[in-house]
């Protein structure tokens, strides 16, 4: 049989996590052997020693905030990528929609939002620090900056999508140029610009901890950073993990609400 | 005066020319039928109509005023693409243009006057025969289906003519013999004045009360978009003698087109 043919069946799943136990192990040996050689030490640390670390993020708390670490660090992060996002969300979706929708501003904004995005956000990063200093709107302004033009040059295209037979069939409805954005673009653009943020969700942790690792003193880039200085890989590997999980976290949930808010998203493709 | 009234309108993109010399007025409840070779320029002057074109000279005259240049809810249209909106289940997508003329700033209205425009938009679904579906999305709609829902979209705003740009071209020719039935009912139903663009000269002749024949009157071999596409035959199709009328004519205009 041909393998385009073969279909994992009712082991699909046992084949999912497959990888998944198969990296463990791989670091399981791994740690084993370096530890046998040298008790002392601290690249691979062992399952033990990731579980002591692990159990002190969580539960002791910090001298300083009295709350523990990995709880305060989650929660600045989340906060700065859940600002950082919903105001690139928000120029995506207002830019993206009048760039699309209007030839009149299309003319007037594309080449310059097509200039702007072309700008690598790190690069204004310095300006950014001088301007908001080592406050939160720096970290937010980063993410925002980085990810917006995107969201705009997509959220235009998908409006410019939209068909001239259908724009013309809405105007013989009698729909005004803003009727046409409420009832027609807007409701084509949004699950569309929430797939595009789930795409975007990638370059917004990549922002969050070169912004936190650079400029912060709480959150979980800062953390991993900081770490890194003692070579403490016992607490770098769970922060690596835990972010990871947060990032598939946020994609699954904005996937739960595009598929629930939008049931005719899916069938119309 | 006459309802529609076209006036030495012609038709040019740069130096060539689509559309020369067009004059003839359409009454009241005429249903016009437009045949013609492919590029003759019958969508060309369905889109004059429509607005999203304008003459290049000359002027049409819908009641004696001039046509407004964007298209407008005094003329509805029916593409041969399906044009709904993926978003709103079929009663949502016939309720939407009474919804836009309520409610300017959300297109959207509630409490009595939604179901009051409920009521009529359902009443016009079942005019087409789509009670059954109000409540499927477009997309899960066969293509007959979705364009008897395109025409319910475009008759419930009760437009002052109804423009059909080969509605049923691309139909299997079962559901096209019952759209055509449809059509003509609703066409008797509503008083409709309509323009009906068509490559099926059968259907031309069976739907139409006036035979717009457009083609080339002038060739230059040396220049071919010299000269443009005209009426070049106005039939008016007694409904009495229509049915044998067509059968005669169907060959005749079949090899003209092709």
């Amino acid at each position: 049989m041909r393998l385009i043919n073969l279909n994992a069946g009712r082991f699909s799943p046992l084949l999912k996590i497959l990888p998944f136990v198969i990296l463990g192990l791989v670091y399981w040996i791994a740690a084993d052997a370096r530890h046998a050689l040298n008790p002392e030490d601290k690249l691979l640390p062992t399952f033990e020693a990731l579980g002591d670390a692990i159990k002190t993020m969580v539960m002791e708390p910090d001298e300083l905030t009295e709350e523990p670490i990995l709880y305060t660090d989650t929660i600045a992060s989340l906060t700065r990528i859940a600002k950082g996002l919903g105001i690139a969300t928000a120029i995506g979706l207002i830019l993206g929609i009048v760039q699309g929708t209007l030839p009149l501003f299309r003319s007037l904004l594309s080449p310059f939002s097509a200039a702007i995005s072309l700008i690598p956000p790190i690069a204004i990063l310095p300006i950014l620090l001088v301007v908001f200093g080592m406050e939160e709107s720096a970290k937010v302004a980063l993410i925002a900056i980085g990810v917006a033009p995107f969201l705009v040059r997509d959220t235009q295209q998908r409006s410019m999508e939209l068909s001239e037979e259908l724009l013309i069939k809405v105007q013989t409805l009698g729909a005004s140029t803003w009727q046409i954005i409420v009832r027609v673009v807007l409701p084509h653009v949004m699950p569309r610009l929430l797939d595009a943020l789930r795409l975007s969700l990638g370059s917004a942790w990549l922002f969050l901890i070169t912004a936190e690792a650079i400029a912060s003193s709480e959150g979980l880039g800062y953390r991993i950073f900081l770490m890194r200085r003692y070579m403490e890989m016992d607490v770098i590997l769970p922060y690596v993990a835990w972010i990871t999980l947060l990032a598939f976290l946020m994609d699954w949930v904005l996937a739960v609400i595009i598929r629930k808010a939008f049931p005719w998203y899916r069938k119309e493709k | 005066m006459s309802y529609l009234q076209i006036r030495n309108v012609w038709k040019t993109y740069d130096d060539n020319v689509i559309l020369e010399k067009l004059n003839f007025t359409i009454e009241k409840g005429e249903f016009c039928t437009l045949i013609g070779p492919s590029g003759c320029g019958k969508s060309t002057f369905l889109r004059m109509l429509l607005g999203q074109d304008t003459p290049s000279r000359g002027t049409i005259l819908l009641e004696g005023e001039p046509l407004s240049a964007e298209p407008g809810s005094d003329r509805g249209v029916v593409f041969q693409k399906y044009t709904l909106f993926p978003h709103l289940k079929a009663l949502e997508n016939v309720m939407l243009g009474l919804e836009m003329e309520h409610s300017p700033l959300l297109g959207k209205v509630f409490g009595s006057t939604r179901r009051r425009i409920k009521e009529e938009a359902m009443a016009m679904l079942e005019s087409v025969g789509l009670e059954q579906s109000a409540l499927k999305y477009p997309s899960e709609l066969s293509g007959g289906m979705q364009q008897r829902l395109s025409i319910a979209q475009a008759l419930v705003k009760k437009p002052k003519i109804l423009l059909l740009d080969e509605p049923f071209g691309a139909l299997d020719p079962g559901s096209r013999a019952d759209m055509q039935e449809l059509v003509r009912g609703l066409w008797k139903m509503y008083g409709l004045t309509a323009f009906m663009v068509t490559h099926d000269v059968k259907e031309a002749f069976e739907l139409g009360t006036r035979l717009l024949v457009f083609d080339k009157v002038r060739h230059d071999p040396q220049a071919p978009n010299a000269y443009g596409a005209t009426v070049v035959n106005d039939i008016k199709l007694d409904k009495n003698k229509r049915k044998n009328k067509g059968e005669e004519n169907v060959e005749k205009y079949e090899t003209t087109i092709a």
